[in-house]
């Protein structure tokens, strides 16, 4: 009896101190809120009319906002508490995570087959074409940055400036002197490719930060010199009349030579844009099997195991410069073909397009689909680019989600949408390796 | 000892960290498909001697002489890095496992044949297109590799992560990632370290088969004499950067220098130990 009592009492005294838990952290919130929401949203300040500044209070959104923090706070313990520890496990019942396994592995071929569909099921809509192709040139890129970043485990911070390579590679050999995009995409990448050693080279020796810093600055640089070097790239006003890409040299233009006159079809300049997919879609596959490819070649194996230990691999007679530098010109290659791409299709390149932000976006890409993983990175640049013109409709506050949605996932998934490995070689079974083991590199 | 039977020849070899001397003109010679104790108390210099002979330290003075089967001799001072891997065929383990964790352990040893199978590949080209050359290439050294799973016991273990197998394990697959690299000296830093007597046990008998099936010579690093007692033909003991004694087994430790050094007392006192006892 008196068991029962002692057992009720303690029940009892761990609840209270569960409440006033919840209550200090939620408190704690609140103050945190109070502090940095009183000048972000307490006072707001403009310029007068006479130049002067001007200030007014506005305490009821401040206090509505503390409000939201208190009470989202509690929730927020209490949910967790009574669901048990963080993690997705607790939450799905096995039944289903098999479920989801299965799904797993029909969703590559599924988004594939209905990729290759969609010029045919969206052909009047021309605004999701164009989005469609923007993807698709996401997807390359984060798949070409997956080389340097997710296999080698080199952290590139100044990817766009293989991208800008590129773009200007075809479109002045273009414009200057008229070679066609189906010789120029070669030769794009292959100035890319070599822009990727000169990187390399000087950047051998660093690690981690450091790495970081540096190609962020080769990045700025070659913008740089796009926007300085006027009388090569005409500078800050870009290269226009980039020739649009033929069908084996048949143009896709209303002419009487043209694809759809040759046909006896009706020209429309969805034609363009259909062909236009399938380009950028064939060269996204063509990097996909070609890395997958390269993955399970000596060169590829020698990538991962630099990430995972580069004392051993120099222990094992392998050449860290070397891996190093085919990792960067590899990426570097793929991006210097998606750009000739973007400059073609686009008509028109400046150095506008080719800031850090880009680079910064197709790193996102690779991190959030889960480094050295093929399909997370096409589901990453799916959401990253599909899912941010999705809600164009919030206008200023698409940010706003698009910044919550990126650090939910990273507390769901921190190691990106697909974190697990796949073995490149097996004798009888080839099973995912957990992410856990898994090394992110260190440079 | 002479050219022909002795693989590696170290002479005075020196290295200095700013003003500490770790090794002050080491001279010792390891006999060709023998193995080679070196021990010596903790900070000794043990390892430093390891970095020098395997690249990732270039000594600061000395010569290190690597002869062949074949009668080639190497400068190993002279090589550094990948290369000491890559032409003088000398291989070695670390102190603290370095396994690739992310990888299974069949891909680890894959790695260690990186050199055969990227000319294989022709550079990757080949690869890249699938040539048949390539994909029996390729097939040899899954074979290889499935070889030294078997020989270590790990099998059945092939497609398992290295990080998630068990630390003796660990061990020996780092031994067979070694032995991938076809190495004519392989170099063990403390590979008994960490394990209970049964696996010492078989690490010992691993280490002898593998002396006498592919006549490689090792070099190893040990602390626990028993295992260093049972296999090793010859013995040098180091304090504090330079050679105290060298000889078989038997008569190492019956030196009131070595003695000394491990009990850290001065030599009067051991000898005055020994004597005691018997």
């Amino acid at each position: 009896m008196s068991d029962v009592t002692a057992f009720q009492k303690e029940r009892a005294a761990t609840r209270a101190s569960g409440i006033f838990f919840i209550l200090k952290k939620a408190l704690l919130s609140a103050f945190v809120a109070l502090v940095l929401f009183s000048l972000m949203v307490g006072i707001r300040t403009e310029a007068g009319p006479t130049g002067q500044l001007i200030y007014w209070t506005r305490f009821g959104e401040l206090a509505s906002l503390v409000a939201a923090v208190f009470v989202g706070s509690i929730v927020i313990e209490l949910l967790r508490q009574w669901l048990g520890r963080a993690g997705a496990s607790n939450i799905i019942p096995p039944s289903v995570q098999s479920g989801l396994s299965v799904a797993g592995k029909l969703i590559a071929p599924a988004l594939l087959i209905f990729t290759f569909l969609v010029p045919v099921i969206f052909y009047d809509q021309r605004y999701i074409l164009d989005l469609a192709i923007l993807v698709l040139t996401y997807v390359m890129l984060g798949w070409g940055l997956n080389v340097v970043v997710g296999l080698a485990g080199l952290l590139d911070l100044g990817y766009v400036a293989f991208y800008a390579v590129g773009a200007y590679s075809y479109a002045l050999l273009a414009t200057n002197f008229g070679l066609s995009f189906w010789v120029c995409l070669p030769l794009a990448g292959i100035l890319a490719s070599l822009w990727g050693v000169m990187l390399g080279f000087p950047v051998l020796r660093l690690r981690g930060d450091y790495l970081a810093i540096v190609t962020l600055a080769f990045g700025e640089i070659i913008r740089l010199v796009i926007v300085n070097w006027q009388s090569l790239t005409g500078g800050p006003n870009g290269v226009s009349g980039i020739p649009r890409p033929t069908l084996f040299g048949i143009p896709l233009t209303p002419d009487d030579d043209g694809f759809a006159a040759r046909l006896g079809i009706e020209f429309s300049p969805t034609h363009r844009v259909v062909f236009l997919f399938y380009v950028i879609l064939a060269m996204a596959l063509l990097t996909n099997w070609v890395t997958i490819r390269l993955r399970r070649l000596p060169i590829g194996r020698a990538w991962e195991a630099l990430r995972e230990d580069e004392v051993a691999c120099r222990a094992l007679g392998i050449n860290i410069t070397t891996t190093k530098l085919t990792a960067f010109a590899t990426g570097a290659l793929f991006g210097g073909l998606a750009g000739a791409f973007f400059a073609t299709r686009q008509g028109f390149i400046s150095p506008e397009s080719f800031t850090f932000n880009e680079s910064a976006l197709v790193l996102a890409i690779v991190v959030l689909g889960g480094m050295g993983s093929q399909l997370g990175v096409a589901l990453a640049a799916l959401a990253m680019i599909g899912g941010f013109e999705l809600f164009r409709g919030l206008e200023q506050y698409r940010m706003l989600v698009f910044g919550l949605a990126m650090v939910l996932l990273m507390i769901w998934r921190p190691r990106g949408i697909i974190g697990h490995r796949a073995p490149t070689v097996f004798l009888k079974r080839s099973e995912a390796i957990s992410s856990d083991l898994v090394k992110e590199g260190h440079g | 000892m002479s050219g022909a039977n002795c693989i590696l020849s170290v002479d005075r070899l020196s290295m200095r960290f700013g003003g500490i001397v770790a090794v002050n003109e080491l001279s010792f010679d390891a006999g060709r498909r023998k193995i080679t104790a070196l021990i010596g108390p903790n900070g000794a210099g043990k390892t430093t001697v390891f970095n020098c002979i395997t690249g990732f330290y270039r000594p600061t003075g000395g010569a290190m002489r690597l002869t062949h089967d074949g009668g080639a001799e190497i400068a190993l001072e002279r090589l550094n890095d990948f290369r000491i891997s890559k032409y003088a065929k000398v291989a070695r383990t670390f102190q603290n496992i370095r396994l690739f964790p992310g990888m299974t352990a069949l891909e680890n040893l894959m790695v260690a044949q990186h050199n055969t199978l990227m000319r294989a590949s022709g550079l990757t080209f080949l690869g890249l297109i699938g040539a048949p050359s390539w994909r029996a290439a390729e097939k040899r050294a899954i074979e290889r590799a499935s070889f030294w799973l078997e020989r270590i016991g790990l099998i059945d273990r092939a497609d398992d992560a290295a990080g998630n197998l068990p630390y003796g394990d660990q061990r020996r697959l780092e031994i067979a990632r070694a032995m991938c690299t076809e190495p004519a000296l392989l170099c063990l830093d403390e590979p008994a370290a960490g394990l209970n007597v049964r696996e010492s046990g078989a690490l010992s008998e691993l280490l002898l088969s593998i002396r006498a099936d592919h006549g490689t010579s090792i070099l190893l690093i040990e602390h626990d004499m028993a295992v260093v007692m049972e296999i090793s033909d010859h013995v040098v003991v180091m304090d504090y950067g330079v050679k105290i004694a060298e000889g078989s087994p038997k008569e190492v430790r019956d030196d009131p220098k070595v003695i000394a050094a491990y009990l850290g007392a001065d030599e009067q006192e051991a000898i005055a130990v020994m004597e005691s006892d018997t």
